[in-house]
């Protein structure tokens, strides 16, 4: 297990990059802690999974180091680091068994084989595919086959960290509940340092401790479940996580009141914001429908069962709502913003409010 | 059985049946018309029984034409299927160099061939040849109108020459179609050059594989053209392969009943050896 420092890297897949859209990785500073549970999120292209690549050494960064537990790597080849990582499409070698399959990654390193059948068989047992070691891996299910990708790297009780790229993209949905959790079991029994690539917010909410949000070849925010729903730092991670996403409009700001169109809203605190584009943002859980406030109109509700999504039009801007499934929608509705979820941005980056 | 079965379906078959059988069912009967009769010409026949059949199997030159033709198929696939897969895991999987590679590759297998026969014939030539003058210049004799052993170097060379693209077009294809993140685990897995071809590489080709040695091998082992314009089966017989042979029966001495004797044998080995691969590969393809 290792502490893995991604030190200013940049990486770029033109040989002469110059603009700053030249480079698929702009730069990142992070540090993933010993025995941390990471999700990388963001949408295709953002980024996430040169990183990953960057961090198992199938890629050289053009810029900055890595270091794992203060030593710097940089220049290790992917076999010397020590990782492991699981695709998004199972990789698994079809002539052998499962076992061998297994065996494969001990045997390469000249492991004696009694230790290779003591490892394989815990392993085994790890992930929950005992009974069919004998099997020739090619005729099993894509949740195994991806279970034994994911094997193949605990095999080697030394592995630095997993990585794992959208693993989950092949599976079936039951099954993915099912996989999800026997990670998680497997990262708190044996404190693996585990990084995981997804474009899915559930999956990423789910899995990690801390969700590592990229957008446009950057890091936007790195928090916790709970952090990255409240306290969106970047409008984008604001549309990105939640279900809606958060609503944001341009607003004018005097003091402690925002001004949108016609409408006064009343804000929690003075935001330092002076200068730029300021935007209010909040989530549909946080807009209130009902007989007093902004007037809106209704475009249309959409009911998911557990509650409904309100679509409407404020000020002729798209806005959603959140409302309970026992909740009607009234014959003049209007909306009232919960101070405690609004958030104010400068040029899209949150700003503090002060009290 | 109240099934009612309606015939009508067979009237859509007849056009391809009449095709079918002008092309190929009638004059495979006369084959076999032939192979059972003797004549003296003036179109008198007498019937001859399995007399022609009981002298070819009994016959050392019919079967030492078919082992010339098991030894020279053995040779190129031993030498075409290696070479092929070889050439193959060299070739660029991307930038400018794949449609060069390609069309090189492509360029002996578009050639016509009796020209590729005619190229090598000169080509080999001691006195004007390229390849076989500065071969004798270097102080090896080489000689492929004389010496046996020349004769099959020079014809061995040509069919590898000739067809080792077609193994390594199918292999290629085989290749490239593995996605890269299998090449990425390997590295993961600390996998050495030697497994990644044996564990990922050559399962991937095996099926692409099967289809080159069985087309590789069906063509040999009906070779004609190439050897004919080049040695004409000499010197000697030490070249002449079977249908080499059958025609220098059939059309050389005019032997027809023999000749179609020859000819269905011939026919029912292709038959038996085709029925073999196919059964081979659908099974390899069940079992998957």
């Amino acid at each position: 297990m290792a502490r893995i420092d991604v030190n200013h890297v940049r990486h770029s897949y033109l040989p002469n990059p110059r603009k700053d859209a030249d480079f698929a990785l702009r730069e990142v500073h992070h540090t993933f802690e010993d025995g941390g549970a990471y999700a990388l999120l963001g949408p295709s292209g953002c980024g996430k999974t040169t990183l990953l690549n960057i961090i198992s050494g199938l890629l050289h960064p053009s810029h900055g180091q890595l270091l794992f537990n203060g030593k710097d790597v940089t220049n290790l080849s992917t076999q010397e680091r020590n990782i492991a990582q699981v695709f998004q499409f199972p990789v698994i070698y079809d002539t052998m068994t499962v076992y061998d399959n297994l065996a494969f990654p001990l045997r390469n390193r000249g492991v004696p084989e009694a230790d290779v059948d003591r490892k394989v068989r815990e392993t085994l047992e790890m992930i929950d595919l005992a009974s069919w070691a004998k099997k020739k891996a090619r005729g099993l299910t894509a949740d195994q086959k991806q279970k034994i990708s994911l094997g193949r790297g605990l095999v080697r009780s030394d592995v630095n960290a997993i990585l794992f790229d959208e693993p989950l993209t092949v599976i079936d949905p039951h099954m993915k509940w099912v996989l999800r959790s026997q990670l998680k079991q497997l990262h708190r029994r044996f404190g693996y340092t585990m990084v995981y690539v997804t474009h899915d917010q559930t999956e990423a909410l789910t899995f990690a401790d801390q969700v590592v949000v990229m957008y446009d070849g950057g890091i936007v925010q790195i928090g916790t479940p709970a952090e990255l729903f409240e306290r969106p730092r970047h409008t984008f991670v604001g549309y990105f996580i939640g279900s809606p996403g958060m609503n944001v409009m341009p607003v004018a700001i005097d003091g402690k009141t925002a001004t949108l169109g016609s409408q006064r809203i009343e804000l929690p605190g003075a935001p330092n914001a002076d200068s730029g584009a300021i935007e209010l943002g909040i989530r549909p859980e946080y807009v209130r429908l009902g007989r007093d406030g902004m007037s809106v109109s209704i475009s249309k509700v959409e009911d998911l069962g557990r509650h409904k999504v309100v679509r409407a039009k404020l000020e002729g801007r798209d806005i959603s709502a959140v409302i309970g499934e026992d909740e009607t929608v009234p014959a003049e509705p209007r909306v009232r913003f919960d101070p405690a979820g609004i958030n104010i941005y400068a040029d899209s980056w949150r700003v503090e409010m002060e009290a | 059985m109240d099934k009612t079965w309606n015939n009508k379906a067979w009237f859509l078959v007849l056009p391809v049946l009449v095709l079918v059988a002008f092309s190929a069912v009638i004059p495979l009967m006369t084959v076999v018309n032939y192979s059972v009769q003797d004549t003296f010409g003036n179109n008198v026949f007498f019937w001859a029984g399995t007399e022609w059949f009981e002298e070819l199997l009994s016959s050392s030159r019919f079967w030492e034409a078919m082992t010339r033709n098991l030894i020279f198929s053995f040779i190129i696939l031993a030498i075409e299927v290696p070479l092929g897969i070889f050439i193959a895991l060299n070739m660029p999987k991307k930038g400018w160099g794949v449609p060069v590679c390609l069309v090189l590759m492509a360029l002996p297998l578009l050639i016509p061939w009796n020209v590729v026969g005619t190229i090598w014939q000169v080509f080999g030539r001691n006195d004007i040849g390229l390849l076989g003058y500065y071969v004798n210049a270097l102080g090896i004799d080489y000689n492929y109108v004389q010496d046996p052993f020349d004769a099959w170097v020079t014809i061995i060379v040509m069919d590898v020459w000739h067809w080792t693209s077609l193994v390594v077009l199918l292999c290629y294809a085989g290749l490239v179609s593995i996605p890269d993140a299998f090449y990425q685990a390997a590295k993961i897995d600390g996998a050495s050059r030697w497994a990644v071809f044996r564990y990922i590489q050559l399962p991937k080709m095996n099926r692409v594989l099967l289809i080159a040695v069985l087309l590789r091998f069906m063509d040999s082992f009906m070779i004609y053209t190439e050897p004919f314009v080049v040695t004409g089966g000499g010197p000697g017989n030490s070249t002449t392969f079977l249908s080499i042979d059958l025609v220098k029966t059939a059309l050389g001495q005019f032997d027809l009943g023999p000749a179609a004797a020859m000819s269905l044998v011939y026919f029912l080995i292709i038959l038996l050896l085709s029925w073999v691969f196919y059964t081979v590969m659908t099974n390899y393809d069940a079992e998957r």
